[in-house]
């Protein structure tokens, strides 16, 4: 395969044992692909299990069944059933996540939490810092807050914050969990620019996004995840 | 977590096999086997009397396994077991090549001699014996530590809970050791003094690419620092992986009551 992610028949469910066992189905048969270059938006109701699925792909969430293929280092590695340490190769080189929410580390400054993914990849502190404030620039955080924690933040300043530690890799393959949610216009639009940016890297990306204007903006392809329910 | 670049590597440091530890008729331990590789950080968790400090005794040569056996690769590439190691070896290892940082630093401290001597004590276990150099390294390690460099004549008994715990990790590390066990290194400590810690500990793990053992009942301990976790009830490990999917995602009923147990801020 050429695609960078490529996912079949992939499934989830969970079981609440505390809740007397009960079964808790989340999607079932999840098969579509991702290729590089490409921004493929999932799509659905909110419950539908698509932040399930992102988390699938990064291995947050773990696959019951199926498969989920990862174009990692030219190899295809098969993320349902690879071995912790083989997860953490690939989130480091290959599978970044912009998640809604920034789990930020107490006293950790923001231009550090922003750098911190190329100094994971070898680039020297001063380059990643650098270009750290680039994109922080860009995303409109004064230039004053970046030697304090993020954790003082308003939810939209950590968001941004969330954003540039995810958009500063190289990484081929982004996974993004609603990137506009509460940002202002003039963020939503930087947004949007640094995922085409991507796009002409080459980069694979699939996002979930409710804003039906940002959707129409970035989404090269729609996969409805409805079809995947596995709730029946 | 920051810097796994030596999780590339294919040659686990330590292994662990069919491990086993029985009390007269109570195990406390029972068949425990993985591996632990270079630069990688593995948490431990589980309630009092889980086995967990019983595990890590064992795995630290502190007690020996009813069965099964710890294989541990010496500096020179040779993977062996720690039951079958010489005096001298042994003391390499506990000396130089291993860190223990205990829940109460005064096991692991001197509580009266200067924190200095603290450091540069292990310094001299294997062999410096220049006092310029050993006092110039010490107070580089104090000051990585984030103690005033003007506390090093005193003893850690005049120290507080925290500087205490961070001499006793400055104290480890000094010998540039590959593996720490870490027994609840936050355990006792105020909430703000904790975090101070767990960052310091995470920065320097990443920076030293140090591999860990850490055993600890706070979850929130095991996602800052670890990669991997082991959960243990009743002295077997009931559910292992990589430390996020196991608290986001956890499969045992056992760990699921644990991960429902935090108490939100």
């Amino acid at each position: 395969m050429t695609a960078m992610i490529e996912l079949a028949n992939a499934e989830k469910t969970f079981t609440m044992h505390l809740q007397g066992g009960v079964e808790l189905p989340v999607v079932r048969g999840v098969s579509f692909h991702a290729d590089p270059g490409e921004c493929v938006v999932l799509s659905g109701p909110s419950g539908a299990g698509k932040s399930s699925i992102l988390k699938m792909i990064f291995g947050n969430y773990r696959c019951d069944s199926g498969r989920i293929g990862i174009r990692h280092h030219g190899k295809v590695v098969d993320l349902a059933t690879a071995e912790p340490r083989q997860v953490l190769s690939i989130r480091r080189s290959t599978i970044g996540y912009v998640s809604q929410f920034l789990r930020a580390v107490p006293r950790v400054a923001t231009i550090d939490v922003v750098a911190e993914p190329l100094i994971v990849n070898g680039v020297a502190r001063e380059e990643a810092r650098e270009r750290a404030g680039k994109l922080l620039r860009r995303l409109n955080i004064p230039e004053r807050l970046w030697t304090l924690p993020p954790s003082t933040f308003s939810g939209g300043e950590q968001q941004r914050v969330n954003i540039a530690r995810g958009f500063i890799s190289d990484l081929p393959i982004l996974l993004l969990d609603e990137p506009t949610a509460s940002l202002d216009a003039a963020n939503r639009a930087v947004v949007v620019e640094l995922i085409a940016e991507k796009k002409t890297k080459g980069v694979a990306m699939v996002a979930i996004v409710h804003d039906d204007e940002i959707r129409h903006l970035i989404a090269d392809r729609i996969v409805d995840v409805t079809s995947f329910a596995a709730a029946a | 977590m920051s810097e796994l670049s030596s999780l590339d590597n294919d040659q686990p440091l330590l292994v662990a096999e069919g491990l086993a530890k029985n009390y007269g008729r109570l195990p406390a331990c029972r068949d425990v086997s993985f591996a632990l590789y270079p630069g990688e950080v593995l948490a431990i968790v589980g309630e009092s009397g889980s086995g967990k400090s019983t595990l890590l005794q064992l795995l630290s040569a502190q007690l020996a396994p009813s069965a099964g056996r710890v294989s541990y690769r010496m500096r020179d590439g040779v993977l062996r077991d720690l039951a079958e190691l010489g005096e001298a070896e042994r003391r390499f290892l506990f000396r130089t090549d291993w860190g223990f940082v205990h829940q109460d630093p005064a096991q692991g401290l001197r509580m009266g001699v200067s924190a200095g001597a603290n450091v540069g004590e292990r310094l001299m276990a294997v062999g410096w014996n220049h006092y310029g150099r050993i006092r110039d390294t010490a107070s580089t390690w104090l000051d990585r530590v984030e103690i005033d460099v003007g506390r090093i004549d005193d003893a850690p008994k005049t120290y507080s809970g925290g500087m205490r715990q961070r001499l006793q990790i400055a104290r480890n590390l000094v010998t540039e050791p590959r593996l720490v066990f870490m027994d609840e290194p936050t355990g006792g400590l105020d909430v703000s003094v904790q975090a101070r810690l767990l960052d310091l500990m995470r920065n320097l793990v990443s920076e030293l690419g140090l591999a860990a053992i850490v055993v600890t009942h706070d979850l929130a301990v095991a996602r800052l620092l670890s990669h991997r976790v082991m959960v243990m009830k009743g002295g077997r490990v009931i559910e292992t992986g990589l430390t996020d999917q196991v608290l986001d995602d956890p499969r045992e009923p056992y760990t699921q009551l644990l991960v429902s147990s935090i108490l939100p801020p």
